[in-house]
């Protein structure tokens, strides 16, 4: 059950009482006063999440999904298969042209019903899929193309399969690739983050993340149920863990954040696609014309950076903004 | 073998025992009372049925090199960037795994010869927070690598870890970025990168570091995967079969280049490091590291 769907279905009766009064007359007293009203419902309801909310909208059934944002760009051509085992469709990869430039195209992809979601394995990536994501990077960087990666998966897949194919050293690799690519590196978090599956494809000089999308080390039913045995404790877990956008922001793991309408992305899913796009075009245009080293450098010391430790002599210790 | 350079001699950790050390150990798999000290003796193997008993990275250590141990990175200490508290509060809890473990953090780095190799050293412990990385042990590591890189010195790093630590939340994810740039780094310097997968290997660590490695040895029977058994089995709904997951196991499936006995792990070591390193070079790199032991 998701919270915010269920949230939402109190505003339903309102809005539909809403398009019948807008049908009739565009004026009225009446009209304006529900516009009124109902604006005030969704100011409360959407107005200040809490990190739970948050999770809950990172994973509402109509937000936008990769494929959503892989059709808004100019151009797309999908680029198949690990070359060694199979095709794997939670996540997909290729060729593209965002606002006119050239560049390689990363996504994990959920499905937008049961169906393809089953086909897709609710994006969760297993080994090959990572292994195409890395074939795909390291071409990028042969041919001096931006990477742009767009995330949103609930984790690597936890599979037999996945473990047999070594899923360690899938991601381990993916992580090498995106160290050595001699090209920027955008990656946004545009849904759910889930821990190193995400990463995987998120190493990035530039990380945009969208306002309620979440980025977690653990998700927050497995984390409550390590801690306390009781995955329904998932709400406060998802508190602790820090995994929204500002949390994020502050601690430098996240550059830049994309401010969804009020109720969510998927209020006006198109619009906000298009934010997103322009927002990964301008981190590029920021990164265009910086060579491969110093690239390298820049990225080598930003994670290089990341974390909080005190050091006993005092010299060194790197504390939280 | 080459003589110990006086600098080993200078510091030297000894062997550790839990406070709450009992005089003997049951063995889980033969289910043999074993005299501690026995199994001690034998490097934490049941002296009856070869069981690998989970070993202290002070034990490891002492068992592995030739003499001394300089230890690097006991300077960088975990904070609570988080305010972390569950059943107790983040900071609670490492203080009882300083007190239980006697270490300041899952990991141990530092410098040491094998016979004669120089190496640079990292051994990560499961009596600390389960081994879990948190911002120092990827930040002891990438310090490890980096140590190693400038100075021209082969790297050793046992794991031994239940994945990234919860209680730094996305900070300890972003260790995996962090080691991972210090790896990449260290390959450019043309030593070798060798990693000895422990029981158990798994998460943030597997799939960074430990998998990124030129040579992977994983000790016998070790338990080494991505995901947790557990989380496998709830998410198949079905048991799963015994070797799933074992060090043998990765073996047959080609993901690991093989695996040793405790036992014989010093000697595979420095026979690995025969092969990939020129001894010519050896030189140079012990001049190096006496200067760093006197700073």
């Amino acid at each position: 059950m998701n919270v915010i769907v269920e949230r939402e279905k109190s505003l339903v009766e309102l809005e539909a009482r809403l398009a019948q009064l807008r049908e009739r007359d565009t004026a009225s007293g009446e009209l304006r006063a529900l516009e009124t009203k109902v604006e005030e419902l969704r100011r409360d309801m959407f107005g200040r999440l809490s990190a739970w909310e948050r999770v809950n909208m990172a994973r509402h059934p109509k937000r936008p999904l990769a494929s959503d944002y892989l059709a808004a760009l100019d151009a797309f051509d999908e680029l198949h298969g690990d070359r060694h085992f199979r095709d794997d469709p939670a996540l997909a990869g290729g060729f593209a042209k965002l606002r006119g430039r050239r560049v390689m195209v990363l996504a994990q992809q959920k499905g937008s019903d049961t169906k393809e979601n089953v086909r897709r394995n609710f994006g969760m990536v297993s080994p090959e899929g990572y292994r195409k994501a890395k074939r795909l990077m390291e071409l990028a960087s042969r041919l001096r193309l931006p990477i742009v990666s767009f995330v949103d998966t609930s984790g690597a897949d936890p599979g037999i399969g996945s473990e047999e194919r070594a899923q360690s050293e899938a991601i381990a690799s993916c992580l090498l690739a995106l160290t050595r690519a001699e090209v920027p590196i955008v990656a946004t978090i545009v849904g759910e983050g889930g821990s190193g599956g995400a990463l995987a494809i998120a190493l990035a000089d530039h990380v945009i993340m969208a306002e309620n999308a979440v980025y977690s080390v653990a998700s927050p039913e497995g984390c409550a149920a390590i801690l306390w045995g009781d995955a329904a404790r998932a709400p406060e877990a998802a508190e602790r863990l820090r995994l929204t956008s500002a949390d994020l922001n502050t601690f430098g793991i996240v550059d830049e954040i994309v401010a969804e309408p009020l109720g969510g992305a998927h209020r006006n899913g198109p619009a906000f696609v298009q934010k997103m796009l322009d927002a990964v075009d301008g981190a590029l245009s920021r990164l265009d014309g910086l060579s491969g080293e110093t690239l390298r450098e820049a990225r080598y010391m930003k994670y290089r950076r990341i974390g909080a430790w005190r050091d006993e002599t005092g010299e060194r210790a790197v504390a939280l903004p | 073998m080459p003589p110990i350079p006086e600098w080993l001699r200078l510091r030297r950790d000894k062997s550790v025992q839990p406070e709450d050390a009992s005089l003997w150990q049951k063995c889980p798999r033969c289910n043999e009372m074993l005299y501690r000290k026995d199994v001690a003796a034998n490097q934490w193997v049941c002296t009856r049925c070869g069981y690998h008993f989970r070993m202290h990275a002070y034990d490891r250590i002492n068992a592995l090199v030739d003499g001394d141990f300089v230890e690097i990175g006991t300077e960088i200490l975990p904070g609570d960037p988080l305010a972390w508290t569950d059943k107790r509060p983040y900071p609670a809890k490492l203080e009882a795994d300083r007190e239980k473990s006697k270490l300041t953090e899952a990991v141990v780095t530092g410098f040491a010869t094998l016979d004669g190799f120089p190496v640079a050293l990292g051994v990560m412990d499961f009596n600390f927070r389960g081994g879990t990385m948190g911002t120092v042990v990827g930040e002891r590591i990438a310090n490890l690598l980096e140590e190693a890189r400038r100075r021209r010195l082969p790297c050793i790093i046992f794991t031994a870890s239940g994945g990234a630590r919860m209680e730094e939340g996305m900070l300890a994810l972003m260790q995996m970025a962090k080691t991972t740039q210090a790896v990449e780094r260290f390959m450019e310097n043309g030593n070798p990168f060798i990693t000895v997968l422990t029981d158990p290997t798994t998460g943030g660590v597997s799939a960074s570091f430990a998998f990124q490695a030129d040579i992977i040895i994983a000790e016998a029977k070790a338990a080494i995967g991505f995901a947790g058994r557990r989380v496998i089995e709830q998410t198949i709904r079905q048991k799963l079969p015994e070797n799933f997951q074992t060090a043998e196991f990765l073996l047959e499936k080609g993901h690991i280049d093989m695996v040793v006995e405790r036992h014989d792990l010093r000697a595979t070591l420095v026979r690995m490091l025969d092969y990939a390193v020129d001894r010519r070079r050896l030189t140079p790199a012990l001049k190096a590291v006496p200067e760093f032991a006197l700073q």
